[in-house]
């Protein structure tokens, strides 16, 4: 382009280097993809193989179990939704004790995030589960399970949450207070509509850990996916077969969850266009 | 000096310097009475005993080096900035500075009351990024001053209309320029109806490019007697727009006066090196 200075041959010369350059990166990446989807193939291929030759196999077992660890996904699904639920409303509320100048306010949030965060979850259900009635709160398998992962979650996402209004800049509110706004009104029409964009995808990236987490439920019973695969495969010691049953549909749920949340990160960012189409 | 009643005695006294415009009718109470305001960072003493005295239709700016705590005392005069001793009174409200207490409900409602008569525009525009410019115009007609939402559009079209932006009514603050978010920025402050508009260096974080339709908005404001009082270094907008000019350094009003004596014919040798620096480099 620099001697050429537009003659039509080395405009062409030009244009074929252009080609050759975009085909060669074309053809890296591909081969890279291959390389990668290859890599995937082979590890499932072996873990498959290694299933085959170690364990026997009996198409029949399977045939029962699976429908049977299925039917724990709705009961799954119904802890991890109601705990993130009540988690959400733990996290604000402890965000705005965190974020308050009340040191009694700020003194029971901080402690809240201090201690269920510094404890395992799985202790904290079996706390519920068996030591609470020793004081004589009693409370069923179901909500035991509910109770522990929202208090557990919801710490985690007060910290979560109080960053989030925190990364709103602080001109926003000077914007809100200048235009003669109180500051009940700053945070509920100005700084909350803002935090809850920026903590959207750390909630999602919860709820799938949530999904997860919900098997520790199994420990005092609740008959979801997790429970149910340890209860068919004991009694004949077929646990290979079921765990692994277990595994692949916590596996497939959290990778549904995941398409979903990109989805929705999508929307939220292209979310001012969809608004303005439904007004 | 905590009380409000006790600092009412506190006459404000009016610099000989501070003749009234010439948009000011004659007789005219000032608008804007800011007295002795003091400022201190920990132990950096910012703002050291600075008066402003603003009549209805004038336009006042504020020059200085960076750094002379000249934003600072704009924001002292709205208590974005809590004052550290002084008093601001603005379209008859009257708040004392309270740097140790609290305030109480009445003293925060009674801030808010000063806020409402003092529209104030930022350096960064601080535009709501989750509303649409129609959406920023009637947030605060509707959630402050109860209006419905008919009215607050209507009323937030009329002022869109001013700034010569109408067509972006339904656009989202993150797709307009530099100059176009201030604009808008003007017309929510203009929507709540100021007695006051205050501007913290509306231009400096513009591209050169944009900040002449800002200025032209500004200065037809100016133009049409709205008080305004601008902190900016834009010297062509003080030379044309400004009824006096005050020079800040270290925290004190070193100079005040006509632009043509403050930017033409400086007496004081501070504000001669800064413009001798600012204008010659």
């Amino acid at each position: 382009m620099m001697a050429g200075g537009g003659g039509p041959a080395g405009m062409s010369e030009n244009q074929q280097l252009v080609t050759d350059i975009a085909r060669a990166q074309e053809q890296r990446s591909r081969r890279w993809r291959l390389k990668f989807l290859a890599t995937w193939v082979l590890i499932i291929v072996g873990l498959v193989a290694f299933i085959l030759v170690t364990v026997n196999v009996d198409s029949s077992f399977l045939k029962d179990v699976i429908p049977f660890i299925l039917a724990g996904v709705p009961i799954t699904l119904f802890l991890a939704v109601t705990s993130i639920f009540f988690a959400t409303i733990l996290a604000a509320l402890g965000a705005l004790g965190r974020l308050s100048r009340n040191p009694y306010l700020n003194g029971i949030a901080s402690f809240y995030v201090s201690f269920f965060r510094g404890t395992p979850l799985l202790l904290q259900i079996l706390f519920i589960f068996l030591a609470l009635p020793q004081a004589g709160i009693v409370l069923p398998e179901i909500p035991t399970a509910i109770v522990a992962l929202s208090l557990n979650y919801g710490s985690y996402m007060t910290e979560v949450f109080r960053s989030g209004i925190e990364a709103v800049p602080h001109g926003q509110a000077e914007a809100a207070q200048s235009l003669g706004m109180n500051s009940r009104t700053t945070f509920r029409r100005i700084i909350a509509p803002q935090a809850f964009r920026i903590v959207t995808p750390a909630v999602g990236n919860d709820f799938i850990s949530m999904i997860k987490d919900s098997s520790l439920a199994s420990v005092v019973g609740v008959q979801e996916v997790l429970w149910r695969a340890q209860v068919a495969g004991r009694p004949t010691f077929q646990s290979m077969q079921t765990l692994l049953v277990a595994a692949f549909i916590y596996w497939v749920l959290t990778i549904l969850f995941s398409l979903f949340q990109n989805r929705l990160e999508k929307r939220m960012a292209t979310g001012d266009r969809v608004q303005r189409r439904a007004q | 000096m905590n009380k409000i009643e006790d600092v009412v005695r506190l006459e404000h006294v009016i610099d000989p310097a501070e003749v009234p415009g010439h948009m000011v009718k004659p007789g005219a109470e000032p608008i804007v009475k800011a007295s002795a305001i003091e400022k201190h960072f920990d132990d950096n003493h910012v703002l050291r005993g600075c008066s402003m005295t603003v009549f209805p239709g004038e336009t006042v700016t504020i020059l200085g080096r960076s750094g002379s705590g000249k934003s600072t005392f704009l924001r002292c005069l709205n208590f974005l900035e809590e004052p550290t001793a002084g008093v601001v009174e603005i379209g008859g409200v009257v708040v004392a500075a309270s740097p140790l207490h609290r305030r109480d409900r009445a003293d925060e409602a009674k801030i808010r009351q000063l806020r409402l008569r003092a529209g104030m525009l930022f350096q960064e525009f601080n535009l709501f990024p989750h509303l649409s410019v129609i959406g920023n115009l009637v947030e605060a007609p509707i959630h402050v001053k109860g209006m419905n939402k008919k009215e607050a559009t209507e009323l937030g079209e009329t002022y869109l209309a001013k700034v010569g932006l109408s067509d972006k009514r339904d656009e989202y603050p993150s797709r307009l320029s530099g100059g176009q978010r201030q604009r808008v920025a003007i017309a929510r402050a203009l929507t709540m109806e100021p007695e006051v508009l205050l501007f913290d260096e509306p231009t400096s974080a513009l591209d050169p490019s944009l900040v002449g339709e800002v200025l032209k908005v500004m200065e037809s404001l100016a133009h049409e007697g709205r008080t305004m009082i601008v902190v900016t270094h834009e010297m062509a907008f003080a030379r044309e727009a400004a009824d006096r000019v005050y020079f800040m350094d270290e925290g004190q009003f070193v100079e005040i006066g006509p632009p043509e004596q403050v930017i033409s014919n400086p007496r004081d040798e501070r504000t001669r090196t800064f413009l001798e620096r600012f204008l010659h480099g």
